[in-house]
């Protein structure tokens, strides 16, 4: 045992131990991942994309707030403003570095928010069916039902403007899907004969719902979140460029795009450079989710 | 009189552990007779069979010295002269009804494109035939059933339509792939009885593939068993209980028989070897 | 006897029956439905930091004038009555009135909605014009370099912000080429030329036979339009092509091979008409997101649509409008749920 790499281990077809078996899997998923190009490369992406925000200090050529108005609307490769600055002459590049801080956080938080709740209400309501299942599905429903952008204004529209605020109404718009995809998931479980067995040890319906439904809708949900990412990156960027996400001077890019808008036909790069921000990030999610989906939905599997 | 001749037909698929080879140089001919095709799923029986109409898509790889009908060399023609082929010469029924008729179109409909395909009639006039058709394989119903959609019939009739409309076009030949597998088995036989009769009637060739040594036996002139994509042994089909070569034997041997019954089946145990041994000629 | 058994079958039930059967339960959740879409829009309003009587009597009104707004506003009754009394109104289309230019919400949007609804009319047929020949082409070619192209165009489309786009679009072909119109419906030359009808002018200046408005217009509308027939297409696009593949493996594109059918007619007349009905539902649901989409979108194209006068409304605090403008959208979006499902039952062959 002990003279096997580690590579063996991991790929042996007869796994000794529960823990052998997972890392197995997980390794196995992963040469699964690598050989996907595209997938790789957003992933890559993403990662440049987290360093960057979490050395934005030391990266950052600039203070992201500091104004200098004789410099402004400076164009692209100007002298020490790589990527030109705005109309109150702050530096783009640094904006967009920081900016990259707040994008993440917007995501990381819905991507939290949203599954965490849909994955409540939607084991619940498939566990305990009957009457539990069918109101909350019409919750959901009706939450399915509406505009999710318009949704989200309006919520915002009630609470505020702000950051916080944007998260809160994109989570609200969200984890409607989530709540089916578990639901599904949970029906075909319940029925499965193990479930039978661990209710027959006696184990109450909390027990089975966190110790062994939740644990199978994962990789599922994992999936769509993933998938969903982009789009709560466009969704935060929108209300951003509508002024209801961070509010100025918080160098969000989608309230960038809209301060740059009004100098769009001469000044163009102020307004576009977020823009392509946004674009990759959002492009390297959804090229990362597509390749998750061919690992971990197991329909998708060939075997 | 030979209607089909086939030589060292192979069929192969690209897959990420190299080429699969699904069937692996078989020769053998067709006459106006009934040719049974035996062999367990993955032997290559019915790939051989979609071969032969040139079925397979790429990435799928059809290699043949020839597979000749009418003088012609199938693998030289074009796709708009196969386009000919199929259907007016060769015609196929397959396994299940549920999945080989068009869920969203009128039965009707489905039976008439298959004759308006080669005939330019009329509209009413492939319809008549149709009905006839139908009339032909024993539906009692015609009309309603030209109208109806294939998820209101039974599997049995499904196969009946499926039959009726591949043999609308008057074909030579007839593939018949596991026509019966997915039915009932108390209409097999009634289905069975149908194919054979028109079959019959009809002068055709008929390829039969299944899996099932005792139909085959029994509905068939001449059979030939498949193993790994190669045709182990020939011979007819009323002699098929002295079949020499130890799969065959092992096939036999593992079903139930009234006369001479046993406290156990055996279990069919599989050489390698024999997947090594070069194809058998399966001609006349 | 299989015949008999069928015919057993088909009569266990009236047709009629179990339509009127399934129609009531499907009318039943609609209802549920809206209710529950007015509630949420009834406590989105509830919540509101904004005092509705001050916004209405001003700051320096008097204790009485406050009083008397308060009561008249039945904001002194239960709060399930006035959910009760909400309802009514919104049954009867009354929004209430704008606080911003104190004009009834439902007029309002009446006036603004054929813009919206040209736009994303327009947007939906670009869509289903390209998307989907392109998602069969893929579809029926998966893995080709067309599928590739197909997917790397839907995948943009995906991650793009869509008012950045219009920004570039705006920047490129009517600031730099200048072969569009620019922001607005109209150039200001041609405003309040042809009669008012539908409020789609394309449409009104066909009508009035007037073909220089005609083309004015369509010269403003053929960029937004395009860029919401973009993200459509790429929606669309992608759902073909899965449903496409998935029939394309079906057994019955083999009997029609056999027969002796040429691939265009096996595509066309057997593959597509099997996923005929899947794709009305999601045209449906990419017309839908397109009546949304257009928020954005007419914001940048200075669009005189629903998005942005709810968008307007919300940043002048308007709330009457603002929930009037959700409401709308919402039960237009639940509207077209409905009418997908029932062409869904009048298509499907299945599931009489």
């Amino acid at each position: 045992m002990s003279d096997l790499t580690l590579r063996q281990w991991l790929l042996s077809d007869a796994p000794t131990s529960r823990r052998q078996a997972r890392f197995a899997n997980l390794y196995k998923g992963w040469l699964n991942f690598r050989s996907n190009t595209m997938a790789m490369f957003g992933l890559g992406i993403l990662v440049a994309l987290v360093l960057i925000a979490f050395c934005a200090p030391i990266v950052a050529p600039h203070d992201p707030y500091a104004q200098n108005l004789a410099n402004r609307l400076q164009p692209i490769g100007s002298d020490g403003h790589l990527l030109g600055t705005d109309s109150l002459g702050r530096d783009i590049l640094s904006r967009l570095i920081y900016g990259s801080r707040i994008t993440l956080y917007i995501v990381t938080l819905v991507a939290l928010i949203a599954p965490i709740a849909g994955l409540l209400v939607g084991t619940v309501s498939g566990y305990l069916g009957g009457w539990a299942d069918i109101v909350l599905m019409r919750i959901t429903d009706i939450f399915l039902a509406f505009p999710r952008l318009v949704l989200a204004l309006a919520f915002v529209a009630a609470l505020g403007a702000g950051i916080e605020n944007a998260v809160l109404a994109i989570s609200l718009t969200a984890w409607p899907p989530y709540a089916r995809i578990a639901r599904a998931e949970t029906l075909t479980i319940r029925s499965s004969d193990y479930i039978s067995a661990v209710r027959l040890q006696g184990a109450g319906a909390l027990r089975i719902i966190t110790k062994h439904i939740w644990p199978l809708c994962i990789s599922s949900l994992i999936v769509r979140v993933t998938l969903d990412m982009a789009g709560i990156i466009l969704a935060a960027a929108g209300l951003g460029f509508l002024g209801l996400g961070a509010q100025p001077p918080s160098p969000e890019w989608g309230a960038m795009i809209s301060g740059g808008r009004r100098f769009i036909l001469d000044h163009w790069w102020v307004a576009t450079i977020p823009g392509l921000a946004i674009f990759t990030v959002s492009l390297a999610f959804n090229l990362l989710g597509d390749g998750l989906r061919d690992v971990l939905d197991p329909k998708g599997k060939s075997q | 009189m030979m209607l089909l001749d086939v030589k060292d037909l192979w069929v192969k698929f690209p897959t990420r552990q190299g080429l699969f080879e699904a069937v692996r140089g078989v020769s053998f001919s067709l006459g106006k007779e009934r040719l049974g095709i035996v062999g367990e799923s993955g032997s290559g029986k019915s790939m051989t069979g979609r071969a032969i109409l040139r079925l397979i898509r790429p990435p799928g790889i059809v290699e043949a010295d020839h597979i000749t009908l009418e003088g012609r060399n199938l693998l030289d023609v074009t796709e708009k002269d196969m386009r000919e082929v199929r259907g007016e010469k060769i015609s196929m029924v397959m396994q299940d009804p549920k999945f080989s008729l068009n869920p969203v179109m009128r039965i009707g409909d489905q039976i008439m494109e298959a004759y308006l395909v080669h005939n330019s009639v009329s509209k009413s006039e492939a319809r008549a035939k149709s009905v006839e058709m139908l009339e032909a394989v024993s539906i009692r119903d015609p009309e309603r059933v030209m109208r109806a959609y294939p998820h209101e019939m039974s599997g049995g009739m499904g196969q009946r339509i499926m039959i009726a409309m591949m043999l609308i076009p008057n074909p030579q030949i007839l593939i018949a792939d596991e026509p019966t597998s997915a039915l009932d088995v108390t209409v097999q036989r009634q289905v069975l009885d149908i194919m054979d009769k028109l079959v019959k009637e009809r002068g055709m060739g008929l390829i039969f593939i299944s899996h099932d040594l005792n139909l085959v036996a029994e509905f068939c002139d001449r059979v030939l068993i498949m193993y790994a994509g190669r045709i182990v042994e020939t011979c007819d089909a009323n002699k098929l209980h002295d079949a020499k070569h130890p799969y065959t034997q092992g096939l036999l041997n593992s079903l139930p028989r009234f006369d001479q019954p046993r406290r156990h089946l055996d279990v069919l145990k599989r050489d390698p070897s024999w997947a090594e041994v070069p194809s058998v000629k399966g001609h006349t | 006897m299989a015949l008999a058994e069928s015919n057993r079958e088909g009569r266990r039930r009236t047709p009629f029956v179990s339509f009127l059967k399934t129609a009531s339960t499907s009318l039943l959740s609609v209802a549920v439905t809206m209710l529950g879409l007015l509630a949420v829009t009834f406590i989105i309003g509830r919540v509101m930091p904004i005092d509705p009587v001050l916004a209405i009597v001003g700051e320096r009104a008097s204790k009485e004038t406050y009083d008397a707004v308060y009561q008249q506003l039945g904001l002194d009754r239960p709060v399930i009555v006035q959910f009760f009394y909400y309802i009514s109104d919104v049954v009867r289309g009354d929004f209430g009135m704008s606080l911003l230019n104190a004009r009834p919400v439902s007029e309002d949007i009446a006036r603004v909605f054929p813009a919206t609804l040209e736009l994303a009319t327009l947007g939906t047929i670009f869509g289903v014009l390209v998307g989907v020949p392109l998602g069969v082409i893929a579809g029926v070619k998966a893995g080709s370099w067309i599928d590739q192209v197909a997917r790397v165009v839907a995948l943009v489309g995906y991650s793009m912000p869509i008012f950045w786009l219009g920004l570039v679009g705006l920047l490129i072909f009517y600031g730099i080429l200048g072969w569009v119109g620019g922001p607005g419906r109209l150039d200001i030359f041609y405003v309040d030329i042809v009669p008012t009808r539908t409020g789609m002018i394309l449409i009104d200046s066909a009508i009035a036979g007037n073909w220089d408005v005609f083309r004015n217009a369509f010269s403003h509308l053929i960029l937004p339009a395009s860029l919401l027939g973009y993200y459509s297409m790429a929606y669309i696009s992608r759902m073909t092509r899965s449903f496409i593949l998935e029939q394309m493996s079906a057994e019955y594109i083999v009997t029609a091979r056999v027969k002796g059918m040429s691939e265009r007619a096996v595509i066309w007349r057997h593959a597509f008409r099997n996923i005929r009905v899947q794709l009305i539902t999601v045209i449906a649901l990419s017309y839908a997101n397109l009546l949304e989409g257009s928020v954005l979108t007419e914001i940048i194209f200075s669009w005189p649509g629903i998005g942005s006068y709810i968008t307007t409304a919300l940043l002048s605090a308007d709330m009457n409008a603002v929930l009037g403008g959700t409401v709308v959208v919402g039960l237009i979006f639940v509207c077209l749920n409905i009418l997908s499902d029932l062409l869904y039952r009048i298509f499907d062959p299945r599931s009489k």
